[in-house]
């Protein structure tokens, strides 16, 4: 068996990703996050008299406490397995993403462990997120005054 | 009608990613941060702030809504006090997501081992 033939027989062997179930699971999952999202702002909104912007901010922190438990539960990773970019695109992601690297790396201790790799994966965001808004905000400074 | 379309623009948004992620090489890594990137540029061009008056939650629960949050942040900052303004207010609002999640996740991995 040469090298193409071996190439062709892993490739019939490899189990396929079944795309379109993951397409159609994230749309589910991601689109009722953002329903149940809606329906929690507006019990905010109109139990606690709050606005729209502070009822956003703490949905995003109910959000994220949600995800961090779960997470430390060890249930979150068998859901993010399951729905893929259901949760991973939400606030959840991020907050997952902080709690796993945190916990992996527990028992090499605070500093080396927990504080030099807590932000491993979530790290790229806040720092595109950063940057990108930065430069963004002098582009318009510049363009408009 | 709010939850439909917070329900429809949440859900699109995470199928488009779902695609990508399956047909190109590219990890999640790569995909939140280019998510968060668009949420800056939308709200760059003014959209994302249309987007969350019509979908609600449905666009602020998204990860691009943290892009959102710095940009709009940083604008009102460098309204109020110049250059510095934007250094010194730019994570004003999405603070909430950057303290929240260190703070949660620093005292659930005292409390929890990890699994395995």
């Amino acid at each position: 068996m040469n090298k193409e033939e071996y190439q062709e027989l892993v490739q019939t062997l490899t189990p396929k990703e079944p795309k379109l179930r993951n397409a159609i699971v994230a749309f589910l999952v991601g689109g009722s996050i953002g329903f149940i999202g809606e329906i929690i702002v507006k019990i905010l909104m109109e139990s606690f008299g709050l606005s729209r912007v502070d009822s956003c901010a703490w949905l995003a922190f109910i959000l994220i406490l949600f995800a961090s438990l779960m997470t430390a539960l060890g249930k979150f990773d068998n859901w993010v397995t399951k729905a893929k970019c259901g949760l991973i695109i939400p606030t959840t992601g991020f907050a997952h993403s902080v709690q796993s690297a945190a916990l992996d790396y527990k028992k090499e201790g605070f500093i080396t462990g927990i504080g030099a790799n807590m932000f491993k994966l979530a790290g790229s965001v806040i720092l595109f997120g950063i940057v990108s808004s930065f430069f963004l905000v002098l582009l318009r400074v510049m363009l408009y005054g | 009608m709010i939850y439909f379309n917070a329900f429809l623009f949440a859900g699109v948004v995470c199928l488009i990613c779902q695609v990508v992620l399956d047909n190109t090489k590219l990890t999640p890594g790569h995909i939140t941060s280019s998510v968060t990137v668009i949420g800056a540029l939308l709200s760059f061009f003014g959209i994302y702030d249309k987007i969350v008056l019509h979908c609600g939650a449905g666009a602020t629960t998204l990860i691009s809504n943290f892009g959102h949050m710095l940009y709009s942040s940083g604008i009102a900052g460098y309204e109020e006090a110049g250059i510095l303004g934007l250094f010194t207010k730019l994570l004003c609002s999405s603070g909430v997501a950057i303290v929240g999640v260190v703070i949660f996740s620093f005292v659930f991995t005292l409390l929890f081992k990890a699994k395995d």
